[in-house]
């Protein structure tokens, strides 16, 4: 067995994939993974489809080893940093992390999610039907709870023997205001309420986590009361409570709810708002369902791309690389018969 | 019956919202609908999330035909009989007061009652699961007589214990596991609504019914270590 080793992590790190899908009806929150373009790229990296569990960490990073074997890694997200050893990993790429190496994950520097995959997952049992971590309900991640130093981490010595790869394919990078559609219950609302939360820049405040987004600016005032019978939530539902102070729900959102919902943020448009730090100015734009639509296929057809888009990391060694590995010592004969004995 | 309303929410969801209250024949619509969208499993969708009120279906954009999708909404909601069969009816067993239901004696003083006639005013209705949220398994139930109707305490606390039987508001409910609840306890259940690893996992769906039958506090162990060994507890009985 290789095991992927814990030495230390911030107290939110967890394994997120796709999210638990077909419980919301028995009051099971879907969470998952919270920026999936950064975790697509991490798993094609490591020739992975596109939602395997991977570690997702918040704000922090952390250390790991891996004992028993190696393993096949890769970090995506947030300007994140790693190193093997001390020796940095080049950005986009995947890196074999050898048995009693360390990796480093350094700070999240440009948002907050941040994810490392290994190659062919990790063996851990699915709690109905996924290995997402979900806080409240103390579903998924290890035994229902984050990782902690200490904890191990199953991972599958079959999947291990690709060599290091480079993703060639840019980043999915959007910018100006987060695009929503509105309703389902804009009609709460009066049209000047619409207008302003349409037309003002709100901050994302300090209470930000997985399960939602507390922003704060302008009032949002309600035309007919803020109390409703509690109706079905989904990810990017733009909820105003009585303070008239919005807020938007994530991965780790409960299923249902009794405030009146104003937008909802549209698929394309998620995870570049998850990755808006505590203190951001966003905007919202109100776009119809075509332009939401073209967005979405956007995305999966630059997710779909992502595998092709790879390419061995040994063509793009710098001398730095090749010295640090003692690969260009002297001169071999590639043809010649393989020495007997192996020297150093 | 006004016409449901087929609300968007963004371009993964959609929600058809029956009525805005809580009524028996509004939340048998919901689950009617629930069972077409089901059966019918247009392309793309993902689930379904059954509510008091409303039903709101998560899909795939890409995958998804929306117009055909509303079409068909539209059509199945035309003139939709509330699903017309009751779901099953659930015997929970509840040891009720002292330390299992340490809100009892205040709910009974606060309404001018004994702490036996809040026993017996909670355990002779039927209840109903309008719909299952908050948390995994927790049930929302109505029926509760007015009698005992309590607000909701001025503090919550963190933690309750999971089979607390609980009432807030007009409504009642039974914690499924640890959580947090600003409702009043009137006592406890071995019965686990959801457990992990048992089959069924969930052992309530949203139109079933619940009625509880107070027992001895003598009975608890017997009834725990049932539960804890994963069988059920709560008894189907016909209504």
């Amino acid at each position: 067995m290789t095991d992927l080793v814990v030495k230390s992590c911030g107290p939110m790190t967890s394994l997120q994939d796709r999210g638990r899908i077909g419980y919301q009806g028995f009051g099971v929150s879907p969470s998952g993974a919270m920026d999936r373009r950064a975790l697509a790229m991490a798993n094609a990296l490591v020739g992975n489809p596109p939602e395997t569990a991977a570690i997702e960490f918040v704000n922090l990073g952390g250390a790991f080893t891996c004992e028993g074997g190696d393993l096949h890694v890769a970090l995506v997200g947030a300007g994140c940093s790693a190193s093997i050893d001390g020796t940095p990993v080049a950005p986009q790429t995947s890196a074999i992390l050898k048995e009693g190496q360390v990796l480093e994950v350094g700070h999240l520097r440009t948002g907050t999610f941040a994810y490392l995959a290994v190659a062919g997952g990790f063996a851990v049992a699915p709690e109905l039907g996924s290995l997402s971590f979900h806080l409240r309900s103390r579903l998924g991640g290890l035994k229902g709870a984050p990782l902690k130093a200490g904890d191990r981490l199953p991972g599958r010595p079959e999947a291990q023997d690709r060599e290091p790869m480079q993703l060639t394919a840019d980043i999915l990078e959007e910018s100006g205001p987060i695009r929503v559609m509105l309703g389902p219950q804009d009609d709460y609302f009066t049209p000047e309420t619409i207008r302003a939360f349409l037309e003002s820049a709100f901050t994302i405040s300090q209470q930000a986590d997985r399960m939602g987004f507390q922003l704060t600016g302008p009032r949002l005032e309600h035309a007919k009361g803020f109390n409703i019978v509690s109706d079905g939530i989904v990810d990017g539902h733009i909820q105003v409570p009585g303070s008239g102070q919005p807020i938007v729900l994530m991965r780790d959102r409960q299923t249902a709810g009794g405030y009146p919902k104003i937008a909802t943020v549209i698929s394309a448009d998620l995870a570049r708002l998850a990755q808006m730090r505590p203190g951001t100015e966003v905007r919202f734009r109100a776009v119809e369902r075509d332009e939401a639509l073209a967005a979405a296929h956007r995305l999966k057809d630059w997710m779909a791309s992502l595998p092709s888009s790879l390419a061995p990391v040994r063509f793009a060694l710098t001398t730095e690389h090749l010295l640090s590995r003692n690969l260009i010592g002297g001169t071999v004969d590639a043809l010649a018969p393989a020495p007997a004995e192996h020297h150093d | 019956m006004p016409t449901p309303k087929i609300l968007p929410c963004g371009d993964s969801a959609v929600t058809v919202e029956f009525g805005a209250t809580i009524d028996p024949d509004i939340n048998g619509m919901v689950l009617a609908l629930d069972d077409i969208v089901r059966s019918r499993a247009p392309t793309g969708l993902i689930e379904t999330v059954p509510t008091y009120r409303s039903l709101t279906i998560q899909f795939d954009p890409v995958a998804t035909d929306y117009d055909a999708l509303v079409a068909l909404l539209e059509a199945e909601t035309q003139n939709l009989p509330p699903r017309n069969a009751v779901g099953r009816r659930w015997r929970v067993p509840v040891v009720y007061g002292g330390e299992y239901g340490i809100d009892l004696e205040e709910v009974a003083s606060l309404h001018g009652l004994t702490p036996n006639q809040v026993i017996d005013i909670h355990s002779s209705a039927v209840y109903r699961i309008y719909m299952i949220g908050f948390l995994p398994g927790f049930t929302y139930l109505g029926g509760l007589d007015k009698r005992i109707a309590t607000s909701r305490r001025l503090h919550p606390r963190a933690k309750i214990p999971a089979g607390t039987i609980m009432i807030g508001g007009e409504q009642a409910g039974i914690a499924p596991m640890d959580m947090p609840s600003g409702w009043h306890n009137l006592g406890l259940t071995p019965v686990r609504p959801y457990a992990p690893g048992r089959d069924p996992v969930f052992l309530f769906a949203a139109g079933d019914e619940i009625v509880f039958e107070p027992v001895e506090a003598s009975r608890w162990e017997a009834l725990e270590k049932a539960a804890l060994a994963g069988e059920p507890v709560a008894e189907e009985v016909r209504p």
